[in-house]
């Protein structure tokens, strides 16, 4: 139905694409998976001829035996939306937001001069009731800021679905999305494609996604499909070595002793955690939202704990107040003996440090390594031996001892991450607080810094408290897993126990909606 | 909803009326900000009044004044009160129309200011319609065609633009347009009894050397925020839909890329105000600008007090006008005020 | 990294007047004060370089001396803009979403209401014009401006996660604006402070042209182009050149801001990066 045939793509003397040859049937899914930068979008932009200035396309992308490299940009825009439909990452900001979902839904149909601007809006509204937005709920006049993530995506794909195009395009459609959301939106993907006999071209980095939907998949690495497989011969079908060792990372669990717990490190009791909303009426009391509300955990010294939670559970809140950087409204956190509190001595903050998500946000892009490394020492005066300290604490991590003189940009995002656990450690504290540290890696990257983690934790008797949304994750390094929701903490036990046995519904829900990876 | 039964009328319905809630609470804390903007505005301006040296009829008068006659505008300007009293006074004054009575016109503040005003407002009017119907097409133009020869074009002409003094430019035009080519008067106005065209006509060369510098920093706006909002990715979904990419600007990036141009707007009416000051002195028309400067220059405190105090009131209300205006162009303001 | 053509055009520009406002200090082909009315209303070329005044005075140096009330005034307002306005910037984003903040915005919202040229006419209205008075009212009115482009751009900065890393290094507020916040901004207010410049000196330009800003004897372009109104057509560079040299700065400036916005762009860093 549709073909692609020796795509290849130039940016300047860049080339982004090479010589990309896939098919697609009507009502099969091809799942495109691949590491960032490896030229997944491209190819999806390629075929929509959507690509950015001054690149150069060279290649056959066919249509039902039609070229669509020989329409004319006019043409191309009657394809567009009718015939080949694409829905994007970012649901947040994938929609107007000054024009109601009704309106930016009937447009596709009003572009294409298939209704009057009537007829659209209630057709609009049947395509927004098929993708689970009941008309009741969801009237045609609401704006995209009255709605959460998941449901914006699912009015991206009302409105990419409007006219039954033969070929869906889903880039990245869930990526930015919880995973019980994401595994709503792929079982409405999977429906719609069989009910419309539609061809989908899924592109994601996730391979748990494309194992679990797609009729077949194509790796690609550095702009080339490198490897085309059905899922069902996964892990053992695949005959290139980087497909290979893609899966591999995927699935890696670094080798670690499970730890003997040791005296309790870090006692969180009934902590509370309230935000003020703005206020409603102008002088009447500002409203307040609980985000912890009455959560106890403790973390033993040696241990690695892992939080697990979906936005807005109140992880990374209640892992703001164990670092001491806002108050709890009821409650106590302690660390060893001491209490933690935005008051706490630097001597006891000297203890317990933090490792942040994004690798190219958590430095001053205008200091040096040595000086971002060495900025704990703040907290107990800058020791004699500082500099050999960074040093030794960059080859702790991996690094050189000479890569204190240069500039965060200079590294890679796998290497800066490895900067951020050297700044956490060269206080030589007994906890480091990993929130969402993995989580913006791509796969083989985030394989070595977990075995990174597992190797400093054996070393130094570290505690970890491993805050993160990726329950592959948290299978892979954690002795002991506790699951958040809703400011609460609703199951807790040891990971095998937890993930073999779930005890709470939420918890099993979690489970089933994380795409997994057939075992290696 | 009560019966469990969903009622979708119903509920429209209170989403409706929700929403209008909403509105109206946006309104009232505009309205409110206004109102305490005009107040703290007063007292400044009350203030550095009360604050000359001396007292004001001492200062009004000069330092030759007779004491006798020094003591009769004292009690003409109220100044045996206390300050508190006085500007209790004043303000309620002015809320009832009645600004005081000009010392060196005698006559009342308040009518001189109306006759200023049926020149001014429609100058400032006049030139904010000119420099909007230039900037936001030729903005437009710059950003359709980006990185073109039209783009830098435009860029020059309204880097030009920007760096010319309206008051300088108001000299060139006479000379231009009503010297070497006699089309338009050099000054004067001949009054909105002499009909509406001849009143325009006067206008139209300080409209012109007014909305031009304007214009060029409106137009950069404009290309700017659009050029920005051509990279959305709610501009990306428009062009999967089949939108080619002139529709796109037109039925998506236009309406987001006014949120800033309605800013810049907003605050370009304060500097066309204080532009007009100057330029009114250029083409000698009898504005608020005239009258201002004659105040300052008789001493008039009266005058200059009451017409700064109009002059700050049609910024602050302006920029009310402004958020007004937000609340129309974008949904998420009038929900969350 | 190259430079853009504009930021060298720009400085080149700025860089003639700022030398010839700093010549003037100590030598300008004739006196300024020295009035020669037999010697008035000369064009350029005959005698003078660029001609004589209606009072006789040698144009180039009136002109030379005026680039120095110019620059100067601007100079002076945006080091009180910057001054006051960074500060109070940095102090609202650090207290962002409390009172403090709350009152200063709301402070600059109603400084913002008195356009320049208002607050001058205040200040006028009861002290008398003067060149000081000109630079109080164009830096008040530059307090606002900084303030609101420093709070804006340190707000995106404190949101950033090495300003948590460095809040769990134990550094307080004041230490995190000086060492991470300000060098972070840094660029932006050597942009907005080349605006505030250009717009100082249209500012000044327009004051002395009402007689609002320095007082004679001190050369001023505004002031030169108020009293060239009358002789425009007769002798028309006394009007054009004082308004070119205005046009020219203001040109250079505002092409050395947009050359320095275009370098230091952090958007233009990341593609690098």
């Amino acid at each position: 139905m549709i073909s692609v045939e020796g795509l290849s793509v130039e940016i300047g003397a860049q080339p982004i694409l090479r010589d990309v040859s896939f098919a697609l049937e009507r009502g099969r899914v091809l799942g495109l998976v691949g590491e960032s930068g490896s030229g997944k979008s491209m190819t999806a932009l390629s075929i929509m001829r959507l690509l950015p200035r001054g690149a150069h396309l060279s290649g056959r992308v066919a249509l039902e035996g039609r070229a669509l490299g020989a329409l004319t940009e006019r043409q191309m825009c009657d394809v567009r939306g009718r015939e080949v439909a694409m829905i994007f990452q970012e649901p947040m900001t994938a929609l107007n937001p000054v024009q109601t979902i009704g309106d930016q839904v009937a447009e596709t149909l009003l572009v294409h001069g298939v209704a009057g601007r009537a007829e659209a809006l209630a057709r609009a509204k049947d395509r927004l009731a098929r993708v689970g937005l009941a008309p009741d709920r969801f009237p045609l006049s609401r704006y995209p800021f009255e709605l959460s993530g998941g449901q914006r995506q699912r009015v991206c794909i009302a409105l990419a679905v409007a006219l039954r195009p033969k070929l869906l395009i889903a880039d990245e459609p869930t990526t930015a999305l919880d995973v019980t959301t994401q595994a709503r939106i792929l079982s409405l993907v999977t429906e719609l494609v069989a009910e419309e006999g539609m061809a989908c071209l899924f592109i994601t980095h996730d391979l748990g996604v494309v194992a679990e939907m797609a009729d077949e998949i194509a790796v690609m690495q550095a702009g080339r499909i490198v490897e085309r497989t059905a899922p069902a011969a996964l892990p053992g079908g695949l005959r290139h070595p980087y497909a290979r060792s893609l899966f591999a990372a995927a699935s890696h669990v670094p080798a670690r002793r499970a730890a003997t717990p040791g005296a309790p490190l870090l006692e969180v009791k009934d902590a509370v955690r309230d935000y003020l909303l703005p206020r409603r009426r102008i002088f009447g009391p500002a409203p307040r939202f609980r985000a912890v509300d009455g959560v106890s955990l403790t973390v033993h010294a040696g241990e690695c704990v892992a939080l697990v939670g979906e936005s807005g559970s109140g992880k990374s809140t209640l892992a703001r107040a164990i670092l001491g950087l806002d108050a709890l409204q009821g409650g106590a956190i302690r660390l060893g003996s001491a209490a933690v509190s935005p008051a706490m001595t630097p001597a006891l903050r000297q203890r317990m440090q933090v490792v942040f998500q994004d690798p190219y946000g958590s430095f001053n892009p205008r200091h040096r390594v040595g000086r971002l490394v060495a900025e704990p020492f703040h907290l107990g005066g800058k020791p004699a031996d500082a500099e050999a300290r960074v040093a030794e604490v960059l080859e702790d991590v991996g690094l050189s001892a000479s890569d204190a003189h240069r500039y965060p940009h200079e590294f890679s995002g796998g290497q800066r991450q490895r900067i951020a656990i050297a700044r956490a450690l060269v206080t030589r504290p007994d906890l480091i607080v990993l929130d969402e540290a993995v989580s913006a890696l791509d796969v083989s990257v985030r394989a070595r810094i977990l075995d990174l983690l597992a190797d400093l934790q054996a070393r130094h008797g570290l505690a970890y408290l491993f805050i993160t949304h990726d329950l592959t994750v948290v299978r892979a390094i954690a002795d002991r897993v506790l699951v958040m929701k809703g400011g609460r903490i609703v199951e807790e036990g040891p990971t095998a126990r937890v993930f073999d046995a779930p005890a709470h519904a939420y918890t099993r829900e979690l489970l089933d909606a994380a795409p997994l990876l057939p075992a290696a | 909803m009560h019966d469990g039964s969903p009622d979708a009328k119903g509920l429209a319905r209170a989403a409706a009326f929700a929403r209008l809630a909403a509105m109206a609470r946006y309104l009232a804390l505009r309205f409110l900000s206004l109102a305490l903007s005009l107040a703290v505005a007063s007292v400044v301006i009350f203030a550095v009044i009360q604050g000359v040296p001396g007292d004001p009829a001492a200062f009004m008068l000069g330092l030759n004044a007779a004491p006798d006659t020094v003591a009769a505008l004292r009690s003409e300007l109220g100044l045996e009160g206390g300050l508190a009293q006085r500007y209790i006074a004043w303000v309620g004054g002015m809320a009832t129309g009645d600004f005081g009575i000009s010392y060196t016109y005698r006559v009342p503040v308040a009518d001189l200011v109306a006759d200023r005003l049926a020149v001014s407002l429609p100058l400032a009017a006049y030139a904010l319609l000119l420099s909007t119907a230039l900037a936001l097409p030729a903005g437009m133009l710059a950003a359709a065609r980006r990185g073109g020869p039209v783009d830098w074009g435009i860029i020059a002409a309204t880097q030009l633009g920007i760096a010319v003094p309206n008051f300088w430019f108001a000299m060139l035009l006479v000379v231009l347009f009503a010297i070497t080519w006699p089309v338009f008067s050099a000054g004067g106005f001949p009054g909105w009894e002499a009909g509406l065209f001849a009143g325009l006509k006067a206008l139209t060369l300080p409209a012109v050397a007014l909305a031009l510098p304007q214009a060029a920093i409106l137009a950069r706006v404009m290309r700017s925020a659009l050029i920005e909002t051509l990279h959305a990715d709610y501009i990306r979904t428009a062009r999967a839909k089949g939108l080619s990419e002139a529709a796109a600007i037109r039925r998506h990036a236009f309406r987001n890329a006014l949120i800033p141009v309605l800013t810049i707007l907003g605050l370009q009416f304060s500097f066309l105000l204080a532009g007009a000051i100057i330029i009114e002195n250029v083409f000698f028309l009898p504005g608020l600008g005239r009258l201002i400067f004659q105040g300052i220059t008789a001493r008039d405190l009266i005058v200059v007090q009451s017409v700064t105090m109009l002059l700050v009131f049609a910024v602050i209300l302006v920029t009310f006008l402004v958020d007004l205006a937000y609340a129309a162009v974008d949904p998420r303001l009038r929900k969350r005020g | 990294m190259r430079a853009p053509v504009s930021l060298v055009l720009g400085a080149a520009l700025t860089g003639v007047f700022a030398l010839a406002a700093l010549v003037s200090l100590v030598w300008t082909p004739a006196d300024v004060t020295a009035l020669a009315v037999g010697e008035r209303l000369k064009p350029p070329g005959t005698g003078a370089l660029l001609g004589t005044d209606q009072l006789g005075r040698d144009m180039a140096s009136m002109l030379m001396a005026g680039a120095r009330t110019s620059i100067a005034v601007a100079l002076v307002a945006v080091g009180i803009g910057m001054g006051a306005g960074v500060p109070l910037g940095l102090w609202a984003a650090a207290r962002r979403g409390g009172l403090v903040d709350e009152v200063l915005m709301r402070a600059n919202d109603l400084i913002f209401a008195f356009p320049a040229l208002v607050i001058a006419i205040l200040i006028t209205a009861v002290f008398g014009p003067s060149a000081v008075n000109a630079i109080l009212a164009i830096g008040i009115f530059n307090i606002p401006v900084f303030a609101r482009v420093t709070r804006g751009a340190a707000l995106t900065v404190w949101s950033a996660e090495f300003i948590l890393a460095a809040r769990c290094a134990g550094k307080g507020a004041t230490r995190i604006s000086v060492e991470h916040i300000l060098p972070n901004i840094a660029n932006l207010l050597v942009v907005q402070g080349t605006i505030q410049f250009s717009l100082g000196i249209l500012a000044e330009a327009g004051l002395s042209y009402v007689g609002l800003g320095a007082q004679p004897p001190t050369p001023s372009w505004g002031r030169m182009l108020a009293e060239a109104q009358t002789f425009f057509y007769s002798s028309p560079h006394l009007a054009v050149l004082p308004g070119l040299a205005i046009v020219l700065t203001v040109l250079g400036l505002n092409m050395m801001g947009d050359g320095l916005r275009d370098l230091l762009d952090p958007r233009l860093q990341r593609a690098v990066r």
